[in-house]
């Protein structure tokens, strides 16, 4: 079934793509396409029908098929009970969530944007987070906190806010960032299936861009695990961190780069809490420079923590400062090009990588 | 049933409510025969109660209580041993939460202890009549309904201690009772903070019968929680969903009047709590929550309601603290009169006349239940002082349930390389 669902969609996203492709033919040429929307869906989907303990809760998640559609198609597979639409109660179906998770169900909660999930907050951190400490042991949370995270396009200050940063910093969370398909299903699998509570920042913009996937992706046990970063790109000059989006613009920076001359390495950080120190302090012992790149607010930011890291790690093999590109200190203006400059960009980045080379003009390719 | 008409006749402009400043509280009144009949064979049996907060109620009384009406012999609504029991507990309730406060002037408790006294009847009205798989959640004032559940006093009282030997071997504290075996699910210090939870562990209970199909599964669970919360906007959203999805949860209103220095009067439109229930579709209940006998009744009614799949209830027990809010609380705003009032109400005081009364113990019984309590938390204190404070490698546990943490299996390679990880069979 889920084949065909994906057929269908596939149909539908890529005319470029022959429609009579099929789950079970293997092309050799091409890895299979897949949107982050069908990943999670498919993840949802491959969790809820193993474990009849895993249920979806959230605003929309039912009869709407998830205002994203996300959950598209579970309420008809799973029925009422495990899908649950809930009114608007953000502070008491999260808590809800906690309290069955205690007793071992493993619910998904779904925030319509993570900017509600300030309702729910008290929730996610004073029970979530902190009971597997406070009864040492006794309440354990297995549940995941899930939905669209950081700017979208001309919603306005209150719904554009990144909190990568503001979960990241509590203790008793685990804060994953998906930014391909792979990474959403391996991620969200891993979620559902982690004893804690997981805070899973997805986003809105990347929910129907396409990403080819291997066979392995889509083996019904595939997990990715918790807390490992990914080298997107390999490179010799600078390091790039970046997390969700803004991993496609450090990619796209870096083919930039690649014709001034300047070798990037991107590391895709997948997980924000724990954070991978390990692959970038290495990447970084290896360039020499750092860049990180995040959508949020540049203060108290993920890069201010990954600078940190480096710096108290790294610091001898450090050949200039660190480079931290965030989303400007502003609430998110509406007007398009405001919006524009107060979100990282290509260029951003781009230039940010010059700097840290001190290199101000395109230089041909360096030995 | 009892409860539905309740509901259904719920009829506010029957109660006078008197609103001085000390706070006369509008008594309960329901024309449901149920309501009535407990009143009623109350008074008429055992008028020691103090009613005189009653005396402006109308109290109608069906025929089908007038026919039920005795023979003069007091109606015992308890056994011996049930009475005994619930002495028992009240007076472990009361002497533990005493002693702490002598402890925390000692200097060997620290940080907020909020204590119990005077609303005991409450926790052991209601806990009383639960099985080990039901849930209580409760706030900061948590220790006697971690005490009624059945969690040692050792174990509580190491853990205020903050020793390693305590429930939560010392990391939780006074406001954070946590107990798994006996399934007290805290101990929470923002107030409306439980409830949800309490919600949650309640929806457990329905999930388990309705989709895993533990067909036997009737676990009920009780909320407690204060006035003050009441004004809360998770207590309205919780009321909501309780009665939306039907949850088997009973939400009990310890109402003593006073949050913190806060009057409940000062603080609600409308002070009489247990209107709110109807106005979501739940049974609302008012009860004198310093008779452990009465709240018995209405819990035992509550309590069954949730079992067999009614849907929740809401209860108001009408309590009062004998301290203050905390012990760093001098409490000064509270009218001196008003207290004494009260502690003339002394639930336990009552329940002892109660069963002497009624000939079904003795008072060198009781006694002699005062005495074995009180080594009981002699010997609570002896244990906490002599465990060990908890070791400096205690620090870091505990954070994660996952100990390796981050996807990484006790083995040490990743959960997902082990095929063995997915639970049951994906059906794709």
């Amino acid at each position: 079934m889920l084949g065909v669902v994906r057929q269908k969609m596939l149909g539908q996203s890529f005319p470029k793509i022959r429609p009579a492709v099929s789950v079970l033919r293997s092309y050799s040429s091409a890895a299979k396409q897949m949107t982050v929307r069908e990943a999670l869906n498919s993840a949802l989907d491959e969790e809820m029908s193993a474990d009849p303990k895993v249920f979806l809760m959230g605003e929309e998640v039912g009869e709407y098929q998830g205002a994203y559609k996300i959950s598209k198609g579970l309420l008809e597979k799973y029925g009422p009970e495990r899908v649950r639409d809930t009114p608007i109660t953000e502070a008491v179906f999260a808590g809800i969530g906690v309290g069955t998770a205690y007793y071992g169900l493993k619910p998904v909660v779904e925030f319509m944007t993570f900017n509600f999930s300030m309702q729910a907050i008290d929730h996610i951190i004073n029970s979530a987070a902190k009971s597997n400490y406070m009864s040492a042991g006794q309440m354990s949370v297995p549940i995941v906190f899930r939905g669209p995270n950081g700017a979208a396009a001309g919603v306005g200050a209150q719904h554009s806010q990144c909190y990568a940063a503001w979960y990241a910093s509590c203790p008793g969370l685990k804060v994953l960032t998906p930014y391909s398909s792979e990474d959403a299903r391996g991620m969200l699998k891993a979620a559902i299936r982690d004893p804690d509570p997981v805070v899973f920042l997805e986003n809105e913009l990347l929910y129907g861009e396409p990403f080819p996937v291997s066979d392995e992706v889509l083996d019904s046990s595939f997990c990715l695990p918790i807390g490992k970063a990914k080298i997107e790109r390999v490179g010799r000059d600078v390091t790039i961190t970046a997390f969700s989006k803004m991993v496609g613009h450090a990619l796209k920076a870096a083919e930039i780069l690649e014709k001034d001359g300047i070798d990037a390495e991107v590391i895709n950080l997948r997980s924000i809490r724990p954070l991978d120190r390990s692959a970038i302090n290495a990447s970084v012992r290896k360039t020499n420079r750092l860049i990180t790149v995040e959508e949020g607010f540049p203060q108290h930011g993920v890069g201010a923590e990954i600078c940190a890291s480096v710096v108290e790690e790294s610091f001898a093999y450090l050949d200039a400062p660190v480079e931290r590109i965030a989303g400007a200190d502003i609430p998110m203006p509406y007007a398009a090009n405001l919006e524009r400059m107060a979100v990282p960009q290509v260029e951003d980045i781009v230039r940010a990588a010059k700097r840290a080379c001190y290199r101000s003009v395109p230089l041909a390719a360096a030995a | 049933m009892a409860f539905s008409a309740a509901t259904a006749n719920f009829n506010p402009l029957n109660t006078p409510s008197l609103r001085s400043h000390d706070n006369h509280l509008v008594t309960s009144v329901s024309p449901s025969p149920f309501f009535g009949s407990t009143a009623k064979l109350r008074l008429s049996s055992s008028p020691k109660f103090n009613v005189h907060r009653r005396s402006g109620s109308v109290v109608a009384v069906s025929e089908a209580v007038k026919e039920k009406k005795p023979k003069s012999t007091p109606n015992l609504l308890i056994t011996k041993e049930e009475g005994l029991e619930l002495y028992e507990d009240m007076v472990l309730g009361r002497a533990f939460e005493d002693m702490c406060a002598q402890m925390y002037y000692r200097g060997k408790m620290f940080g907020f202890v909020h204590l119990y006294n005077g609303q005991e009847a409450v926790s052991t009205g209601f806990i009383k009549l639960l099985k080990q798989q039901d849930s209580v959640v409760s706030t900061y004032r948590d220790h006697v309904h971690a005490l009624s559940k059945g969690v040692p006093a050792r174990a509580v009282m190491s853990e205020l201690f903050g020793k390693t030997t305590g429930c939560c071997r010392g990391q939780g504290g006074s406001m954070h009772m946590f107990s798994r075996e006996h399934n007290l699910l805290g101990g929470f210090a923002f107030i409306g903070e439980g409830i949800p939870v309490a919600t949650g562990a309640a929806f457990t209970s329905k999930y388990k019968r309705e989709v895993l199909k533990e067909v036997d599964c009737d676990h009920v669970t009780l909320a407690f929680f204060g006035d003050g919360t009441c004004n809360n906007g998770q207590f309205y959203e919780c009321l909501n969903m309780a009665a939306l999805w039907k949850l088997p949860i009973v939400f009990v209103v310890e109402n003593n009047l006073w949050a913190i220095g806060m009057s409940h009067l000062r603080s609600t439109s409308d002070p009489q709590i247990y209107k709110k229930g109807p106005a979501f579709g739940m049974p609302g209940v008012h009860v004198d929550g310093m008779d452990v006998l009465k709240v018995r009744e209405v819990a035992k009614e509550a309590i069954s309601r949730a079992r067999r799949g009614e849907g929740p209830t809401l209860v108001e027990c009408e309590t009062y603290r004998f301290r203050g809010h905390s012990l760093a609380d001098p409490d000064e705003l509270r009218d001196p009169a008003e207290k004494s009032r009260y502690t003339a109400r002394d639930p336990i005081t009552a329940l002892k006349k109660y069963i002497i009364e009624s000939n079904l113990a003795s008072e060198a019984e009781l006694k002699a239940i005062d005495k074995k309590i009180d080594e009981v938390v002699e010997d609570a204190v002896e244990f906490a002082d002599e465990s060990p404070v908890p070791p400096r490698s205690q620090l870091l546990e505990n954070v994660f349930a996952d100990p390796k943490g981050f996807g990484i299996g006790p083995d040490g390679r990743y959960r997902c390389e082990d095929p063995k990880f997915t639970q049951g069979t994906a059906h794709v």
